[in-house]
């Protein structure tokens, strides 16, 4: 129904809004993939291995004014940060775990399962312990109102699911694959389709936020959210793996992911004394 | 013993979570009628004293009597189960608010909050302990307070005010809070 005019003059607003931030938003694509090669060069020329992500990553313009200056202070744990939160089925109910139910109709979209385990730093299988995720739709449009790249809204996907780790640690969504999408730390930016985890251990600590990425997405050097991974290997580990034996015949693609968190969590014994 | 595997990289929770990850009654751990219900609020301000209005933060903590909660139920409150967690987002002023009970502590011990910071612009969680107003004498037997000059051990101390505690968190600069990390994460 749109017309092509109409569809300039939506390109044309979008790509002249004003942006959150003038000056970032004014560096190209090719200044900021300078500032990842060079990073990344120092990092490889000290020999020390970094896990975590860098907080302060000046290519990624918000952590600029938000990355603490002092190193995080060294604590040993009290009683209750040897402890996490506890959920169970009284706070999710098993539908949340597959996206593409939620609405009168089917989403849009590539469907596929996204399964895998939450590990502990041993191996170990987190049990029972809630995962949540969110996504953008097939067109890159997140279902938040402060999300308005001029792709459609699908009334049949909100993009929120979550779920309770099994007696093995495994997790399992039904969703769609999530588009790329723009976004405006500097000029013609675009973020390689993720999904957004949201995960607990059996240790405080063990809560973390990530991302999991789709594999051979051409966008990885380019985004400076990935980048602030600065170890190659660490950041391949948040690249998905296509499974074929989670594709299932005229119904979906599967790719599988296992989470690892940090620490080792507290042994059989521990919670056996506890209980 | 296995060797340790490597474990996965944290990621920012970007600016859109607000719509996943906030949820019906998240910060009230207690309703806020509860006849010893105190609030924990606070602003997170940024590097150029700004507040910061797409921050996500989570409680954890112990019950009154200073005892790890082993209850489900956080995210489906029944106005009942006290489960010793909650999630508050930050409005546009930067301001957090939590409607919970004060924490106890083990005998001799400082009660503590336990604070999980997220945010658009933060690549990975930070964590930090918001200390109850106490005794002088109790919080200087405290290992973590005791090991911080003064400037940097008063970020972790929160100020009693009419409904419980403020609590602010800096997250760069002047008066940045001191966050925390504990062996083997």
């Amino acid at each position: 129904m749109t017309s092509p005019n109409a569809e300039a003059t939506t390109a044309e607003t979008f790509d002249t809004a004003p942006p959150a931030d003038s000056n970032s938003a004014a560096t190209s694509q090719s200044a900021i993939t300078a500032e990842i090669v060079q990073i990344e060069a120092g990092y490889r020329a000290s020999g020390v291995t970094e896990l975590q992500p860098r907080l302060d990553y000046p290519p990624y313009r918000s952590t600029i004014l938000r990355h603490p200056t002092k190193d995080p202070r060294h604590v040993d744990p009290e009683t209750i940060e040897l402890w996490s939160p506890c959920f169970g089925h009284r706070d999710v109910h098993a539908i949340e775990a597959d996206l593409t139910i939620q609405h009168g109709g089917e989403p849009i979209g590539e469907r596929m399962i996204v399964t895998g385990r939450v590990l502990d730093g041993n191996g170990r299988p987190v049990r029972g312990q809630l995962v949540e995720i969110w996504q953008a739709n097939a067109g890159g449009r997140y279902l938040h109102k402060r999300d308005q790249h001029p792709s459609p809204i699908d009334p049949n996907f909100t993009g929120v699911g979550r779920c309770l780790t099994g007696d093995d640690g495994s997790y399992r969504f039904t969703t769609i694959k999530p588009g790329p999408y723009p976004w405006k730390n500097h000029r013609n930016a675009w973020r390689p389709a993720h999904i957004h985890f949201s995960l607990f251990g059996t240790e405080f600590a063990q809560r973390m936020s990530t991302q999991m990425y789709f594999p051979g997405d051409p966008l990885f050097p380019l985004d400076p959210i990935l980048q602030t991974v600065v170890d190659a290997d660490a950041r391949n580990r948040l690249v998905a793996s296509y499974d074929h034996d989670v594709s299932q015949h005229e119904w979906n693609t599967g790719y599988r992911w296992d989470i690892v968190l940090t620490g080792r969590g507290r042994t059989p014994m521990d919670e056996e004394d506890a209980a | 013993m296995s060797p340790a595997l490597p474990p996965t990289a944290g990621q920012t929770v970007g600016p859109f979570f607000g719509y996943a990850l906030p949820y019906d009654r998240d910060s009230e751990l207690v309703p806020p009628g509860h006849p010893r219900a105190v609030r924990l609020s606070g602003r997170v301000i940024d590097g150029a004293g700004q507040p910061v209005p797409d921050a996500l933060l989570e409680l954890w903590q112990p019950d009154e009597a200073g005892s790890v909660v082993r209850q489900e139920g956080s995210l489906r409150r029944d106005g009942w189960t006290f489960t010793g967690w909650g999630r508050a987002s930050t409005d546009d002023t930067g301001t957090y608010t939590f409607t919970t009970l004060k924490p106890g502590a083990e005998p001799g011990k400082a009660g503590f909050f336990l604070i999980t910071l997220f945010a658009r612009g933060l690549p990975n969680r930070l964590f930090t302990r918001a200390y109850l107003p106490q005794d002088a004498a109790v919080l200087d037997s405290d290992p973590l307070l005791s090991s911080l000059p003064e400037p940097e051990r008063a970020t972790l101390i929160s100020r009693a005010d009419e409904g419980g505690f403020r609590f602010d968190i800096v997250m760069q600069g002047e008066g940045e809070t001191v966050f925390l990390r504990y062996p083997g994460h």
